[in-house]
């Protein structure tokens, strides 16, 4: 399945599960931001990938991590997130667009990170090649 | 206060699924406003009959201790209108199941008629959150649920109550 095939059956899961209008799920919507995400359509959203993809036990953590930080200061300074604190997100979110988001690294703007590409990338990256 | 909206369980399957009954009476205080004269089981209501049966469904498989509680309703249609005097039918069955909630497919019928579909998604409380909120006490299934409980036991043994012997019958003159 190509990452184009995988999108399109994101977007109609989201659709379904946020009650998103099908224009407003593009790659770069944020899940919270743009779609309106709640924490508990998290959850419900990684239900729906396992059943439609047939894929198995969705790891939280690996797809929509909390507490990445542990409040640990050498990775979020002054509302910022450090150097540090980027090298961690890249190791534990490595289908983020980091790149963009340390332009202006406010800790509070984290949950921007959860995107839609996001998904698409991490069920890409788990269909059997 | 927590409304019951089951009568009892016919069926229980651990794990998998379970069917329960729900007879409308008119003498039920909604149909007095929903609607006068006319009386419409409320669809919200019968939702929340199928959360019941399937956040039973759902909590024996980890014995009540999670706090499984109704997190969002997936879907639901709905196909025809139930009036008190009629008995509803709630089929749930379990189609995921894990560590953090589980999904139900809640299927209700009225005698042959299909009623409605509904899939329900039910969380556990985080352990964690929750017990520094509520404390260890389990909330959920509490009270009347827990007569609930006990008749969905029944309905898993597929036993019923046993009554008494009857008497014989008077000798005749």
């Amino acid at each position: 399945m190509t990452q184009d095939e995988v999108f399109e059956k994101v977007k109609t899961i989201l659709t379904e599960s946020l009650g998103a209008d099908d224009d407003a799920v593009t790659p770069q919507a944020r899940l919270v931001g743009d779609l309106n995400a709640e924490s508990i359509d998290f959850l419900d959203i990684m239900f729906r990938l396992e059943r439609e993809f047939g894929l198995p036990k969705i790891d939280r953590n690996e797809l929509f991590p909390e507490s990445i930080f542990q409040g640990d200061p050498k990775f979020v300074q002054n509302g910022l997130v450090t150097p540090g604190g980027l090298a961690e997100l890249r190791a534990k979110m490595p289908f983020a667009d980091i790149a963009a988001y340390e332009k202006n690294p406010q800790f509070e703007k984290i949950g921007d990170l959860f995107t839609v590409d996001l998904i698409t990338k991490f069920v890409h990256s788990k269909l059997p090649k | 206060m927590r409304w019951i909206w089951i009568d009892r369980f016919t069926a229980f399957e651990p794990g998998r699924s379970a069917v329960a009954t729900k007879c409308l009476s008119a003498a039920e205080d909604h149909f007095a406003e929903h609607f006068p004269g006319f009386p419409v089981m409320p669809a919200s209501l019968i939702i929340e009959g199928l959360a019941q049966t399937g956040g039973i469904l759902v909590g024996e498989v980890n014995q009540f201790r999670e706090k499984v509680v109704l997190a969002k309703i997936q879907s639901a249609k709905f196909h025809r209108e139930v009036m008190a005097g009629e008995t509803l039918t709630y089929t749930v069955t379990v189609i995921d199941l894990r560590d953090e909630g589980a999904v139900v497919r809640g299927v209700v019928t009225c005698g042959p008629d299909a009623v409605g579909e509904v899939d329900i998604f039910f969380a556990h409380l985080d352990r964690n959150r929750a017990q520094q909120a509520f404390g260890d006490d389990n909330f959920v299934f509490t009270g009347e649920m827990q007569h609930l409980l006990g008749m969905a036991k029944l309905a898993a043994a597929k036993t019923a109550p046993q009554l008494p012997p009857a008497p014989p019958p008077p000798d005749q003159p």
